[in-house]
């Protein structure tokens, strides 16, 4: 294949990636995109919540054919024992509105219909090739990419990595360390199959509405993570998902986790009955901000997963990946219009672009979370068996008077964690929280 | 508080029925990890057995880890763990095999 030279090349099909090289294509730069996957969406996995604002910015109207499964009326988050939880659940019929914020999708199928919107804008699509290797020019400056399908360099103006977590390409190239076990999730779902009037009914829903729920407790067996339960059309998304590190320490396997959490006796009802289509596992980046790598150089550019945006506290991550995309492809697109190379200089306004988004000053503002969660696992073990127990015995009629009852639950309290240690954990993430 | 439901002793799904609703291309003759060759497997090499999603990783009779690549999700759990000691070679599939998830 003779060399070819484009404006930029954008390694991934992810939200990233995709919204790079919508955001490249409508500038009108000669834009190639590569992915490793037989088509779009084949290595991806996420949960998966879209949040419509950040797609809206790139297709106002893409509500008219993306493939979304339900709009969330209503998020539970549940506080989980062995056999109980403590929930907390927001449902209101305001969500069920014109321009609904967030949707739950089957990313695999999102992102093909993703990529076709960038197709549509003009970029060129090179599936079922790996990117290998970057290029540099003697100085140093990124000028094209090698792959495993074409023999010759693929030369461009700048490479956009929008490689996802693992990110090989970056980090085999010395612009990025590898990930650290205490600074990655390990989660792993299954897609479990109803009929679509079941779903409806066990989560009393209509129409196209649809119920997600968050939970933490003895579910993790000690370890910082999380599991969900989301509602898609006609199936359910169960994971679960814990800090990397702490699955190797404690030995636990990941299946038998997610086994464990599907026969929970809040958990099971739910999905009785269904036929698992699929299990998979995917890799989370949580260290937040202290974790991020260099997002921009000299000719190359970073967004998405790969540069580490992910907001855990709030589970937002394909929200950051599309606006760092898009923010990341509107840069390229501006510098270009200026006749301005892509040296990191001025590929710095990304970062500072950044910045000034929601995207930026939310891995700030949750900073310290990461490592306060990761040093306190009385937050996903003693507190939700704390919360349970309290909620027990508050509940349970049992001809015991109240005046007892109360003194009983300070006491559990006070046997588990001593008052100075509750104010101190509050203190701690209220200081984290800031 | 008691403890009324069995605490994982129920016996788990076996891995390998998880693994066959997923659809894999593999890339026969060219696995996209590999266990460097080594007497002992180090600490770090023996959590695989248990870390990996896809219990890809097992001890063979001589005490030696292997790794059988078929059912991985290529999710980078085991090249992560094994970064600081080295104890294997991590690559991506060649471009269109591997895992293909029909959900994601």
């Amino acid at each position: 294949m003779p060399q070819e030279r484009f404006d930029a090349i954008v390694v991934g099909a992810g939200p990233a990636g995709n919204a790079t090289a919508y955001t490249l294509a409508k500038g009108g730069l000669n834009v190639l995109q590569i992915e490793r996957g037989e088509y779009p969406g084949a290595k991806n996995v996420q949960g998966a919540i879209l949040y419509a604002d950040a797609l809206e910015k790139l297709i106002p109207d893409f509500r008219d054919d993306a493939p979304l499964e339900r709009h969330v009326i209503e998020q539970r988050i549940w506080m989980m024992d062995d056999t109980s939880h403590t929930g907390m659940s927001y449902r209101s019929d305001d969500f069920n509105e014109e321009r609904p914020n967030r949707y739950t999708i089957l990313r695999s199928q999102f992102d093909r219909w993703f990529s076709s919107k960038v197709r549509e804008a003009g970029a060129t699509l090179l599936c079922e090739t790996t990117v290998t290797e970057l290029l540099k020019d003697g100085k140093g400056r990124v000028i094209g990419v090698l792959t495993d399908r074409h023999g010759g360099p693929i030369l461009a103006d700048v490479v956009v990595m929008a490689e996802g977590v693992n990110g090989l390409v970056g980090q085999r190239s010395g612009l990025r360390e590898e990930l650290k076990p205490k600074t990655v999730a390990l989660a792993v779902k299954e897609t479990h199959f109803l009929p679509q009037e079941v779903v409806e009914n066990r989560f009393n829903l209509t129409g196209d509405a649809g119920v997600v729920i968050e939970a933490m407790g003895t579910i993790t067996q000690g370890m910082t993570g999380t599991g969900f339960l989301y509602t898609n059309r006609e199936s359910v998304s169960v994971g679960i998902g814990c800090i990397v590190g702490d699955f190797a320490a404690s030995g636990v396997t990941p299946y038998s986790l997610l086994d464990r959490f599907k026969r929970h006796p809040s958990i099971a009802p739910l999905i009785a009955g269904s036929e698992v289509k699929e299990y998979a596992a995917h890799l989370i980046p949580e260290g937040g901000y202290n974790a991020m790598p260099e997002i921009v150089g000299e000719g190359w550019v970073v967004a998405g997963d790969a540069a580490h945006l992910v907001n855990a506290v709030h589970r937002e991550g394909s929200n950051l990946a599309m606006t760092s995309g898009r923010i990341a492809g509107e840069t390229i697109v501006w510098l270009k219009r200026r006749r301005e190379p892509c040296t990191a200089k001025n590929l710095a306004e990304y970062r500072r672009r950044l910045e000034d988004s929601f995207v930026l000053k939310d891995m700030k503002k949750y900073r310290k979370i990461p490592a306060m969660l990761h040093s306190n696992p009385r937050i996903f073990g003693l507190y939700p068996r704390l919360l349970n127990a309290v909620a027990q015995t508050f509940f349970r009629v049992d001809g015991q008077d109240k005046r007892t009852k109360e003194a009983q639950i300070i006491r559990t309290v006070r046997s588990q964690r001593g008052i100075g240690g509750l104010i101190g954990d509050a203190v701690k993430l209220a200081r984290a929280w800031r | 508080m008691t403890t009324k439901t069995p605490n994982g002793t129920e016996p788990a799904q076996k891995i390998e029925e998880k693994l066959y609703q997923n659809r894999y291309l593999v890339d026969s003759g060219r696995p996209h990890v590999k266990v460097k060759d080594h007497t002992e497997p180090t600490a770090e090499l023996k959590m695989l057995v248990n870390v990996c999603p896809a219990g890809c990783y097992s001890i063979s009779e001589q005490g030696k880890v292997e790794v059988v690549p078929d059912g991985c999700m290529e999710c980078g759990t085991c090249r992560i763990i094994t970064a600081e000691s080295g104890d294997i070679e991590w690559n991506y599939p060649r471009g269109g095999y591997g895992v293909s998830f029909k959900f994601g």
